[in-house]
């Protein structure tokens, strides 16, 4: 046995134990720990498979902010009591039922897929010359199906809007207020000045490499917001009101030039979306630029909640 | 020469990795979190250190060789930071 196939046959072993543990625990913080774990495992398995993106993203997200959105609420719920009453047998019977089904179907169309699997792998890197990329993954991303990534910010964006659709009316445009205590002078506020800039450094650095190797804006844009949390939980600085104008920008910067390029695309290439040839790269820098900043604003302003202060006059 | 880089790797990775076992046997049979947090340090500051080490002569070119560095200087800061954080909050409850 290799040892590249010893080392998959770990991560999946403690990838299943984690993950079992994670359902078992009693506890909703050791459940969270359990989850972060286990998104950081998942990121070593897709680094197992050879797909690096995939596990930079999972690592940022899955284990990342997750985590840190997980237990916020967490936080929020500490010393209430469930409101709704526990599942009968019955339930749980059902709901054991369901998860094997889809287990079992899952691992059905692994078996059942088509030998050698359906691939549009050799067409993305062939069409790689057009964009000017290095990395075929952003060129999926940024390029051959755009539409779906500008989308996907759209949905980001609406989740904050879900978020923020939370907050009791006196508190509407006023700050968030998250669960935690706000440290200063403290190991945070020393751990939060050492890491801000490393952070910002390496968030920029993941989005410019990701051009031609793994990496990209929504990568760049989970490091950015982490470094932003930081600042907000060491109390570095203010956790901006949700009814200010300059938030309000941030936010919506990513999917507005995404917007323009898109539209542009008519004028250039007489359809939504297509870049001016030639020039490919140079918009899809300016693109992802403004989408790390929104992705990094947008995921920190999710972590920290809907406002809970009322806007000082 | 490369026979030398190797067995130094071998050395200091194998060191490494007994910190690690031994900071993991300390994690799940001290008594309390203070002493639980001083056997997690042993792995993190000497047993990461040692790895780091060891891989340094495979790296390509002194970039990397920084880069590894880097990793192990943050891995550092943000674990002396944690325990601070969380032998503070200990502290309080008590």
């Amino acid at each position: 046995m290799s040892v590249e196939v010893m080392f998959s046959a770990g991560v999946a072993l403690l990838v299943l134990g984690v993950a079992a543990y994670t359902v078992a625990a009693r506890e909703s913080f050791s459940t969270i720990v359990a989850f972060v774990v286990y998104g950081l495992l998942l990121s070593l398995a897709w680094m197992g498979l050879h797909a690096p993106d995939v596990a930079l993203t999972e690592a940022a997200l899955g284990g990342g902010v997750t985590g840190a959105l997980l237990l916020g609420a967490c936080a929020r719920l500490r010393g209430e009591k469930p409101s709704t009453a526990e599942l009968g047998l019955i339930g749980r019977g059902l709901a054991l039922l369901l998860c094997l089904g889809v287990t079992t179907g899952l691992i059905a169309v692994v078996f059942l897929l088509p030998e050698p699997a359906p691939t549009l792998a050799p067409e993305a890197v062939q069409a790689l010359a057009s964009t000017g990329l290095g990395n075929p993954v952003t060129a999926v991303l940024m390029a051959y199906r755009a539409l779906d990534t500008m989308l996907e910010k759209v949905v980001l964006l609406l989740a904050l809007v879900a978020v923020w659709s939370l907050a009791p009316d006196r508190f509407w445009g006023g700050r968030p207020a998250f669960g935690y205590p706000v440290e200063t002078g403290g190991p945070l506020s020393f751990l939060a000045r050492v890491l801000i800039p490393v952070g910002v450094l390496a968030g920029i650095y993941l989005f410019w490499v990701g051009a031609d190797a793994p990496g990209g804006a929504f990568a760049g844009g989970a490091v950015i917001s982490a470094t932003g949390i930081l600042g907000f939980f060491a109390g570095l600085f203010w956790v901006p009101a949700v009814g200010g104008f300059r938030l309000r920008l941030s936010l919506v910067a990513g999917i507005a030039v995404f917007l323009l390029v898109g539209l542009g695309g008519f004028l250039w290439a007489s359809h939504f979306l297509a870049y001016p040839e030639h020039y490919a790269k140079p918009v899809i820098v300016v693109i992802e630029i403004a989408m790390t900043f929104s992705v990094g604003v947008t995921l920190a302003m999710l972590v920290v909640g809907p406002p809970g202060k009322a806007l000082e006059p | 020469m490369t026979l030398a880089l190797n067995v130094f790797t071998v050395v200091c990775v194998v060191a490494g990795a007994i910190f690690f076992l031994a900071g993991t046997v300390g994690l799940l049979r001290f008594p309390d979190t203070l002493t639980r947090l001083h056997a997690l340090t042993k792995a993190d500051n000497l047993g990461l250190g040692l790895i780091m080490l060891g891989l340094l002569p495979h790296v390509d070119g002194p970039f990397g060789a920084l880069k590894l560095v880097a990793v192990w200087v943050l891995v550092l800061v943000a674990s002396a930071s944690a325990s601070q954080l969380i032998a503070r909050s200990v502290r309080k409850d008590q």
